[in-house]
């Protein structure tokens, strides 16, 4: 049975399309969701897009937190449910406390847009298992507010306990100990500031390191009925 | 009508690279006494009866500001305040 991978759509969601067609090419069915309605129609996993969800009003994704749809999402997150949050989709996971931490204006003030080497620190993620640890992939990185912060304590726990997904490798934002993506203690739920949904194909992107991470939720959907 | 005047700042540890990039410009405006300036937010709530201070420290609790890398501060506008700056 092909698995379903839910998108949300927020008002100013801008990679929500490009996310559901790295769905389709990873060789799932992606099922579009709306965030005033709460239902996620029996989707398998989610993706939380990149954008300027709520015009980025007050804070990046503090708005998007309370959307109808977050609410089951949270729940659904906690019992296992394999969410990816790209961009302003992080952004929005750590608004909600499924991921510690804040992403602020980078450091430099410039919006950078550029193809960025990350390397994989934690394949054992449900989203990063087609990788191996070490493993360098080059993405695209565009955002203006993705600077990762987070206390000494609680980065310290997240690099004792291996949850620093990937590093940036030449840090575009100033984040802390060149976080690019981090995970929940579960590992179930992935929160990354680049953005793989846009090298899924030669014809777009800089490569298609992408694909790997939305094959990694499909394998793990695979292993975790078996 | 009675408000609730909420004052959002970034913690002391966090880097304010708009307020840096404020402070860099003064310069330029010939003040060259200013060591550092921090940028932060002020938001005005009206209810509808009675300020409710508490209902307003969760309001800036969960959603306007946060916690992680945020202070706030609540207060009671006092009668009279102007809520425009003054020239």
């Amino acid at each position: 049975m092909t698995a379903r991978v839910g998108v949300v759509t927020f008002p100013g969601s801008l990679d929500d399309g490009d996310a559901a067609r790295a769905v389709r090419i990873a060789g799932a069915e992606p099922v579009r969701l709306w965030h005033a309605d709460p239902q996620l129609h029996g989707v398998d996993a989610v993706v939380l897009p990149g954008g300027f969800s709520y015009g980025d009003y007050l804070r990046c994704g503090a708005i998007a937190r309370f959307a109808g749809v977050m609410e089951t999402i949270v729940d659904a997150a906690r019992a296992g449910l394999p969410v990816l949050g790209i961009c302003n989709g992080f952004q929005i996971l750590c608004e909600a406390h499924l991921l510690p931490g804040a992403l602020t204006r980078n450091q430099h003030l410039h919006f950078r847009n550029r193809d960025q080497v990350l390397r994989i620190e934690s394949a054992g993620t449900a989203w990063t298992n087609a990788f191996q640890p070490g493993q360098e992939v080059l993405i695209p990185v565009k955002n203006g507010e993705g600077c990762y912060v987070a206390d000494a304590a609680t980065l310290d726990q997240l690099e004792a306990e291996g949850r620093v997904v990937a590093r940036y490798v030449g840090n575009p934002n100033g984040s802390q100990r060149d976080i690019a993506a981090i995970t929940n203690s579960a590992g179930n739920v992935v929160g990354i500031m680049p953005h793989p949904e846009h090298a899924v194909e030669e014809l777009t992107g800089p490569s298609l390191d992408g694909l790997g991470f939305f094959t990694s939720a499909l394998k793990h959907l695979v292993e975790t009925a078996a | 009508m009675p408000r609730v005047v909420v004052d959002v700042m970034l913690k002391p540890e966090i880097l304010d690279p708009q307020g840096q990039a404020v402070a860099n410009a003064l310069p330029r405006l010939g003040v060259t006494d200013v060591a550092s300036v921090r940028i932060g937010r002020r938001i005005e709530i009206e209810f509808t009866g009675e300020p409710d201070l508490n209902q307003t420290r969760e309001i800036a609790d969960k959603l306007l500001a946060n916690p992680v890398i945020e202070d706030f501060t609540i207060r009671l506008a006092e009668d009279g305040e102007t809520v425009d700056a003054q020239p």
